[in-house]
C-alpha cells in the first residue's frame, strides 16, 4: 500500500485498490496491486506497453472485474452502485471513436443527456477544451489532437470527482500533447478532481502528476512523488556517455570502475548515477584517462523517470 | 428515484442515430434509390409486352451453305418467299429476317443466319442461338436442347411458319393477356422487395451498426456513463423502423405511379405485419451482433443470416420451384413468412384473419431473439 503520509492528513482516499489480481488466459495482467488515490491528487500510472496499466484502469472504471481483491470508489463497490459511480467518474479510453457524422456540439449534447446536463454545460466544455471554432465540424473531420480534446471534454462533462485518462496523448504531436496538458493544468488549478493518468511518456507523468506509480508486468515497481522517486538512492544526477572505441567495453574490468555503470542493450553507451557530481566527475574522468579510454559523447543531467525505469528493469519506457 | 424513461436521453439518442443514418449519402442510395431501381428494372423486364429477336442458324445440308443448295428445297423456298433478305457484304454468309407480328404477346423477329455446322455449334455454345435448322434429302430437321425452354418455344414457332402456315397471326383471338393488377410479375415482386428491405435494413443497420460501435469502443464508452442501455437499443431500432417505413413507402409510391400497384387487402393488417417483420428482424439483428467486436466477422455473420433467405424465400421468383421437401422448410423462414403475408395483403386482398398467424409468429421470433441476445450481449 502506498504511503502518502503528508496527504492522508488532509485528504480522503477516493479510490482504494486492494490486492487486486486479473489474468487473461495465460497472461497475468495485474498481480497484487495496492493503490490509494486521494482527492485532488493527479496520479500517473507509468509503464511500457503491456505493463498492465489499461487493465488496472479498466478495473477502476468498472469495465473489467478483478479476479480477486477489492476496488472501492468513494466508499462504494461497483456491484450495486454502477449508476451512482458512473456519475462520479469521467473517463477517456484508449483510441475511442465517436459517431463520425455527428458534429462536436451534437456529440457533447448526446453525452450530456446521459448525465441529465443542460446545454449550457455543453457550451462551457466547448470553451474549456478550445473547440469553439470546430463545434459544428463533424467528428470524422477533426484532427487527432482535436478528437482527443473532444474525448477529454466528454470526460469532464459531469464535473467528475475522479478522472481516468488512458494514454490520452499517445500518437499526438508535441503541440497537440501540450494542448491536452494545458486543459489538465487548468483543471488541477480550478477543481478538486482526482486524476488517474496512464502513460508511457515520462515527461507527461513528470509534468502533470504529483504522484507517480511505476508499473511493469502487472506489478508496482516503485511509487512516490517525482522527488521521492528520483532522490531515493540519493543519486539524483547522472552522467551518460558513449565510448569512442567499442572494444574497450569488453576489455574493461567492471570491478575496477569507481561507480556502477548501467550499460545500454548494445553495450555501446552507459550511464552512472552520481551523488556529488562536482567531486565524482573528476574521479570518473581520471579513471577513463588512466585506462586510456576515449569518449565520443559525455553529458551530465538530472536523473529522469526513464533512467529510474532502466535501472529497475534494464528496459526503456518507450523502448 | 430513477425514471424508467429519460426523455431527453432518448431524444438525443434518436436524433444521433437518425443523423448518423441520414448524413451518410450511401444510405439514401442503397436504402431508397436502389430498391426503386430494382423494381423498375425487373418490373419493366417482366411486365411489359416485349419484342424479341431470335437468331437461328440454317444449314441446308451439313457442311454446305444455303447458296449451294438446291433452290427448289423447301427451306430455301421458305427463305426466298417468306423472309426479307438482309443486306450483306460479299464473302459474308447470307441473313434473312422474318417478323411474326403479335399485338398481344409482342413481335418476334427471327434472323436466319447461313452457317456451316461447325459455326452453328459454336454459336449454340456461346448462347447466341438456341436452335439450328438443317435440311437433308429427307426433309427439314430442328436441332435444339429439349431442356432449354427457349429452344422449345422457337421450335414451335418455326415449325408453324416453315411448314406453310398461310400468314402469321397478328392477334391471337384465343389469348387473353392477364395484365390486371395483382396478376403481374411486378405485383408479386414489390411486396417481396419490401419484405427484403425490412430484413436488410435491420440486419445491416442494427447488427452491423452495433458491431461497428463495439469495434470502435464507442459502445464501451457509452455504457461507462449513466446511459440507459435499453434507451440505446430502443432508439437504434426505432430509427431503423422509421427508415424502413420511409423506404417501403417510397418504393410503394413508385410502384403505384409506375405500375399501378395497389394494396387490395387491409392496410392496417399490412402495417401490423410490417411492424411484426421489423420486430422479428430487429430481434435477430440484436442476437447476431451480441458478441463480436470485429466487423469482418460481423459481415460474415450477417451474410449467413440474410443470404439463404434472400435466395430461398421467394423474393425474386416463387420458392415453389424448389423441391417439394424443401418448401415446408422455406415457408418457416421469417423472410418467407413476411413476404408471403405481404403478398397476401397486396395481391389477394387478405386482412387480419389471414395474416394473424405470420404476425404472431414474427413477433414471437423477434421477442425471443431479442431477449436471448440481450442476455448474452457484450457491451464492452
Amino acid at each position: 500500500m502506498n504511503n502518502h503520509s503528508t496527504q492522508t492528513v488532509t485528504r480522503e482516499a477516493v479510490v482504494e485498490v486492494r490486492n487486486v489480481y486479473k489474468s487473461f488466459k495465460t497472461v497475468k495482467a495485474v498481480q497484487g496491486v495496492n493503490l490509494l488515490i486521494y482527492s485532488g491528487q493527479f496520479l500517473a500510472l507509468l509503464g511500457p506497453n503491456g505493463a498492465g496499466k489499461t487493465t488496472l484502469v479498466e478495473m477502476i472504471e468498472g469495465i473489467q472485474t478483478p479476479d480477486s481483491g477489492d476496488i472501492v470508489i468513494m466508499g462504494k463497490h461497483w456491484k450495486g452502485h454502477a449508476d451512482e459511480l458512473h456519475r462520479l467518474i469521467g473517463l477517456s479510453l484508449q483510441e475511442t471513436r465517436f459517431i463520425d457524422k455527428l458534429n462536436v456540439r451534437e456529440t457533447l449534447k448526446l453525452f450530456a443527456s446521459f448525465y441529465d446536463l443542460n446545454h449550457q454545460r455543453v457550451e462551457e466544455i466547448i470553451d474549456m477544451v478550445g473547440l469553439k471554432d470546430k463545434c459544428t465540424a463533424y467528428v470524422v473531420n477533426l484532427s487527432g489532437g482535436q478528437r482527443q480534446r473532444l474525448a477529454l471534454g466528454i470526460a469532464l462533462l459531469n464535473n467528475p470527482k475522479i478522472l481516468l485518462l488512458d494514454e490520452p496523448t499517445t500518437g499526438l504531436d508535441p503541440n497537440a500533447r501540450r494542448e491536452v496538458w494545458s486543459i489538465l493544468f487548468k483543471l488541477k488549478e480550478q477543481s478538486e478532481t482526482s486524476l488517474i493518468l496512464t502513460t508511457h511518456y515520462m515527461e507527461e507523468a513528470e509534468q502533470l502528476c504529483d504522484y507517480i506509480v511505476i508499473i511493469d508486468n502487472g506489478q508496482i515497481l516503485k511509487e512516490g512523488t517525482l522527488d521521492q522517486l528520483l532522490n531515493e538512492d540519493r543519486a539524483e544526477k547522472l552522467i551518460a556517455f558513449t565510448l569512442e572505441d567499442d572494444q574497450h567495453i569488453s576489455n574493461l574490468d567492471y570491478s575496477e570502475m569507481p561507480f556502477p555503470v548501467q550499460w545500454d542493450t548494445f553495450g555501446k553507451s552507459g550511464s552512472v548515477a552520481l551523488n556529488q557530481i562536482e567531486a565524482d566527475i573528476p574521479t570518473f574522468l581520471s579513471f577513463l584517462k588512466q585506462h586510456n579510454i576515449g569518449l565520443k559523447n559525455f553529458e551530465c543531467r538530472r536523473k529522469t523517470l526513464d533512467d529510474l525505469f532502466v535501472s529497475m528493469t534494464g528496459r526503456r519506457l518507450n523502448g | 428515484m430513477d425514471k424508467i424513461i429519460k426523455y431527453d436521453q432518448l431524444l438525443q439518442l434518436l436524433s444521433a442515430h437518425a443523423k448518423e443514418l441520414l448524413r451518410e449519402p450511401g444510405v439514401l442510395f442503397w436504402g431508397i434509390l436502389f430498391p426503386i431501381l430494382m423494381s423498375l428494372g425487373l418490373g419493366l423486364a417482366f411486365t411489359r409486352k416485349q419484342d424479341v429477336i431470335r437468331d437461328v442458324a440454317v444449314i441446308t445440308q451439313h457442311q454446305k451453305s444455303i447458296s449451294e443448295a438446291d433452290s427448289s428445297s423447301p427451306l430455301q423456298t421458305f427463305l426466298d418467299t417468306r423472309t426479307e433478305r438482309l443486306p450483306f457484304q460479299s464473302g459474308e454468309p447470307a441473313q434473312y429476317k422474318l417478323v411474326i407480328p403479335n399485338d398481344k404477346l409482342g413481335n418476334t423477329t427471327f434472323v436466319f443466319k447461313q452457317a456451316t455446322w461447325d459455326n452453328a455449334i459454336v454459336m449454340l455454345k456461346r448462347g447466341s442461338i438456341s436452335i439450328i435448322i438443317t435440311e437433308t434429302g429427307d426433309g427439314i430437321h430442328y436441332h435444339f436442347d429439349p431442356r432449354n425452354p427457349e429452344g422449345q418455344l422457337n421450335y414451335l414457332k418455326l415449325t408453324a411458319v416453315i411448314s406453310g402456315e398461310p400468314r402469321p397471326q397478328t392477334s391471337d383471338s384465343n389469348i387473353e393477356p392477364l395484365t390486371v393488377t395483382g396478376t403481374r410479375y411486378i405485383d408479386f415482386f414489390v411486396p417481396g422487395l419490401i419484405a427484403m428491405g425490412i430484413m436488410m435494413s435491420c440486419m445491416w443497420g442494427i447488427s452491423y451498426g452495433i458491431i461497428e460501435k463495439r469495434s470502435q469502443k464507442l459502445l464501451r464508452r457509452m455504457v461507462a456513463t449513466p446511459m440507459k442501455k435499453s434507451h440505446f437499443l430502443i432508439s437504434l431500432i426505432t430509427v431503423r423502423l422509421c427508415m424502413s417505413f420511409v423506404e417501403s413507402s417510397l418504393l410503394f409510391l413508385f410502384a403505384w405511379l409506375a405500375f399501378g400497384i395497389t394494396i387490395q387487402g387491409n392496410v392496417f393488417a399490412l402495417l401490423t405485419l410490417f411492424l411484426a417483420g421489423n420486430i422479428a428482424f430487429a430481434g435477430i439483428a440484436i442476437f447476431t451482433s451480441y458478441h463480436t467486436a470485429r466487423t469482418e466477422i460481423g459481415n460474415g455473420l450477417i451474410n449467413v443470416v440474410v443470404m439463404p433467405m434472400m435466395v430461398l424465400s421467394g423474393i425474386f421468383f416463387s420458392y415453389h420451384n424448389f423441391p417439394d421437401w424443401a418448401i415446408p422448410v422455406i415457408q418457416k423462414f421469417p423472410l418467407t413468412m413476411l413476404a408471403d403475408g405481404m403478398r397476401s395483403i397486396f395481391i389477394e386482398g387478405a386482412g387480419f384473419t389471414e395474416t394473424i398467424f405470420p404476425i404472431a409468429i414474427l413477433s414471437i421470433i423477434g421477442v425471443v431473439f431479442f431477449s436471448a441476445g440481450l442476455k448474452v450481449f457484450k457491451w464492452h
